[in-house]
């Protein structure tokens, strides 16, 4: 085969290519099909957020965080209230707690029916990615009776949330969880179990539990990968330690651990688990406010604060530092989506070009959280 | 139109000494390929508007209903959508190739009309050679998506061309391969000798007439599938991953060429397959008019023809789209084995039955009906299970 001369050749994917999910790019050195190496470069949807909020004030940062991840603004929202309240001992009613965990759950469904979706699409199969967003979009009509918005929700307050559940609001969402347990075994037998869909996702670019954690990787990538680690679960906030739910772990059943099967299936199963948890919440609600008091001219004491939210892209630190004037001195956000991009160099490595748009999709990487 | 032609050489048309033959002989191959054209480009182009509508059904959406009635002048629409574009040709490609590849690729679509035996009767050729015509002709398509990939100067043609050029060469020898259990049967390559050797029922059909053609059906498929770059083999043109492959810098009108050709060739690869296997235009004989017998075996013709271009909608309604090493793999380590086979088999199977064993023919028809029915329940089933309304009204 020595005689035979290949040449590597560069290939730029991106920002403006179908799959690359928003605005990503990707420097592919391939040899054919086969990729030697595809080098990320992030950077294109950076909007200076971070900064954003050093002039806006904590009440007024709340609708930019809605921009920091628009698939799922439920858990920025509650990720900036939460460092707030922190910081100032704010506490929030109890019913306040359970509205954030309803609208955060939802919205923890519609964000993993969009990745299951576009994973559907980015396989090659329109159907399931029409078929998800059918259903993602019965979710954004729910929430958009709640805080009027679809996609940038606005949602939280530091103190709790902005709007009540309307009235029959209730029954609707119950309604829509007993609609989407069947809708979900009929995704799973159209498109998960499908032959083609586990031989495209089984084996491809496994991760080990020890990559995984150096790597930084969060949330449904890192269970996938089989480390038993829910912010929900092991470090509890909000009201998370009242219910009761599993935290599904990637076994490799299709193929190898931590594989992009394994961290498909890992959006299915947490969908079940969030469907469990919303009920349980609706049932569980309690009658109050639900916004405390907090002043308008909101000033914290001079400190820090770091709090955790596991959003539907993991977990999601928020680091606040305060110097006790109306306007936060430095605000970081550390999402999953930045870490899982800076794995990709590394699982590209011998992948196919077909591989790389599967692994991208299989990761969840939205362009959004990567830069802010 | 004797008449005319007889007038028009009275009047020295042609010249003052014509040979009558000569002028009815081109009249006639003029006019059949203007019918031809007005036919097979129309007809591709409304195969658009079914598959767009089959498919937003799929999809749990409504699909184009604004022009006409319930959309179906849409394809007319997009026809003159695209016309009206501008036709851009980028700098750095080589030009004359860019132009030309398009054209090969209709090319490769019009020319085995010429040989589709719609009915007894109407057949442009019925050429002795007409099968191997109608699968050779249409390899052309690689030709014209090899040179439309290399001349548009981008890497994401040049893979989707390198790739289409992988399969549909792999493809061919499983398709290939495929055509002989029929030949080996009735030892003619004439498709309407093909069909003759068949009768209207359909265990009289080939592919009912043992074991090895029964698979050699689905092979001939599956494989016309990948052929003609469908769903689960559309790698030349994977929109996720190669943007648009070969078509990514054709725009305009050029654009449509390829897929009004890939359109156009899921109907000819149905009637290759409804040819050697579903008894092409066979018909009880109901009357003695030629007419109207020819009528209904056009009807039987296009009905099965159009039936199995809904299953190829289908499943582009329904799978996703297989990685290169495992299209490969398909073809070389399954289909091709399984197609010597098939080959083999049936000629032992000629040896020992020269004409046919109606026992096997009733119990491999028996088996179809046995597969349709348990598809059928199924579907039936999960259908039921999923609790979604169907919207079986066409008219939405």
């Amino acid at each position: 085969m020595s005689a035979f001369h290949t040449e590597e050749m560069t290939l730029n994917m991106g920002p403006q290519h179908p799959s690359t999910h928003g605005v990503l790019r990707f420097v592919i050195k391939a040899d054919g099909e086969v990729m030697r190496e595809a080098i990320p470069d992030v950077g294109y949807l950076h909007r200076s957020i971070e900064k954003i909020a050093e002039k806006v004030g904590y009440h007024g940062f709340m609708p930019y965080t809605d921009r920091v991840d628009y698939v799922c603004a439920m858990f920025t929202n509650q990720g900036w209230a939460m460092a707030c309240e922190k910081l100032a001992n704010v506490t929030v009613p109890r019913r306040g707690e359970y509205c954030r965990v309803v609208a955060a759950e939802f919205n923890r469904l519609a964000s993993h029916l969009l990745t299951v979706g576009l994973m559907g699409m980015d396989i090659g199969a329109m159907t399931p990615f029409l078929h998800a967003l059918r259903e993602r979009e019965m979710i954004n009509d729910l929430i958009e009776e709640l805080c009027g918005a679809r996609l940038t929700f606005n949602y939280m307050r530091i103190g709790g949330v902005a709007w009540d559940l309307p009235p029959g609001w209730r029954e609707k969402a119950l309604a829509y969880l007993d609609h989407l347990a069947p809708i979900l075994d009929e995704f799973n037998s159209l498109f998960s179990y499908n032959k083609i869909c586990i031989e495209r996702l089984a084996n491809v670019a496994p991760i080990s539990a020890a990559d995984a954690i150096n790597y930084n990787l969060v949330g449904p990538n890192l269970r996938a990968s089989g480390v038993n680690w829910d912010v929900r679960r092991d470090l509890p906030y909000s009201v998370y330690s009242e219910l009761e739910f599993e935290v599904p772990l990637g076994a490799g059943e299709w193929g190898s651990q931590g594989d992009a099967m394994d961290r498909y299936m890992m959006r299915i199963r947490e969908m079940v688990q969030s469907s469990r948890i919303l009920r349980q919440a609706l049932a569980q609600m309690p009658d109050g406010p639900v916004l405390g008091k907090v002043v308008r001219n909101f000033k914290p004491a001079a400190g820090e604060c770091q709090v955790r939210v596991e959003s539907a892209r993991g977990d999601q630190g928020w680091y606040v530092v305060s110097d006790g004037t109306a306007f936060p001195q430095r605000v970081h956000v550390r999402t999953g989506s930045f870490a899982a991009m800076g794995m990709i160099q590394k699982l590209s490595r011998g992948l196919m070009i077909a591989d790389l748009v599967v692994l991208i999709a299989s990761l969840d990487v939205i362009a959004p959280e990567i830069d802010r | 139109m004797q008449l005319w032609l007889d007038s028009l050489i009275a009047h020295g048309v042609f010249g003052p000494h014509p040979s009558h033959e000569w002028v009815y002989t081109i009249a006639i191959t003029i006019a059949c390929a203007l019918v031809l054209m007005l036919v097979a480009l129309p007809f591709a182009s409304i195969v658009t508007w079914v598959e767009r509508r089959v498919w937003a059904r799929i999809q749990s959406r409504i699909g184009p209903n604004r022009v006409g009635p319930n959309g179906f002048l849409q394809w007319l629409a997009d026809g003159v959508k695209h016309v009206c574009k501008e036709d851009l040709i980028p700098s750095e490609a080589d030009a004359r190739l860019f132009k030309l590849a398009p054209y090969l690729v209709v090319l490769a679509f019009i020319l085995p009309w010429a040989v589709m035996p719609f009915s007894s009767g109407l057949i442009l050729a019925d050429l002795n050679i007409g099968i191997l015509y109608i699968t050779a002709v249409p390899a052309l398509t690689v030709v014209g998506i090899l040179m439309g990939g290399w001349a548009s100067n981008n890497k994401w043609s040049l893979i989707g061309g390198i790739r289409s050029a992988a399969q549909i060469i792999s493809y061919e020898i499983p398709a290939g391969l495929s055509i002989f259990p029929i030949v080996l049967m009735t030892g003619t390559l004439s498709m309407q000798g093909i069909i003759r050797a068949q009768g209207w029922a359909p265990d009289r059909w080939f592919i009912f007439a043992n074991p090895f053609c029964f698979v050699a059906a689905f092979i001939m498929f599956i494989s016309s599938l990948a052929e003609n770059n469908r769903t689960p083999f559309d790698l030349p043109e994977a929109e996720s991953e190669l943007v648009a492959g070969f078509a990514t810098e054709y725009s305009s009108m050029r654009y449509l060429f390829f897929f009004m050709a890939e359109w156009g060739n899921m109907f000819i690869a149905a009637a290759i397959v409804v040819t050697l296997f579903l008894g092409g235009w066979q018909f009880p004989l109901l009357t003695r008019s030629a007419v109207v017998m020819n009528a209904l075996q056009f009807v039987a013709f296009m009905v099965k023809c159009l039936f199995l271009v809904l299953v190829s909608m289908w499943v582009r309604g329904t799978l996703p789209r297989v990685r290169i090493d495992q299209m490969m793999s398909l073809c070389w380590k399954y289909f091709v084995p399984i197609s010597f086979i098939n080959l083999i088999g049936t000629a032992v199977w000629v040896a020992i039955f020269p004409d046919g064993n109606a026992i096997v023919r009733w119990g491999m028809l028996a088996f179809g009906v046995a597969i349709a029915v348990l598809f059928a329940s199924r579907v039936i089933t999960f259908t039921r299970r999923s609790g979604m309304e169907l919207y079986l009204r066409p008219t939405i």
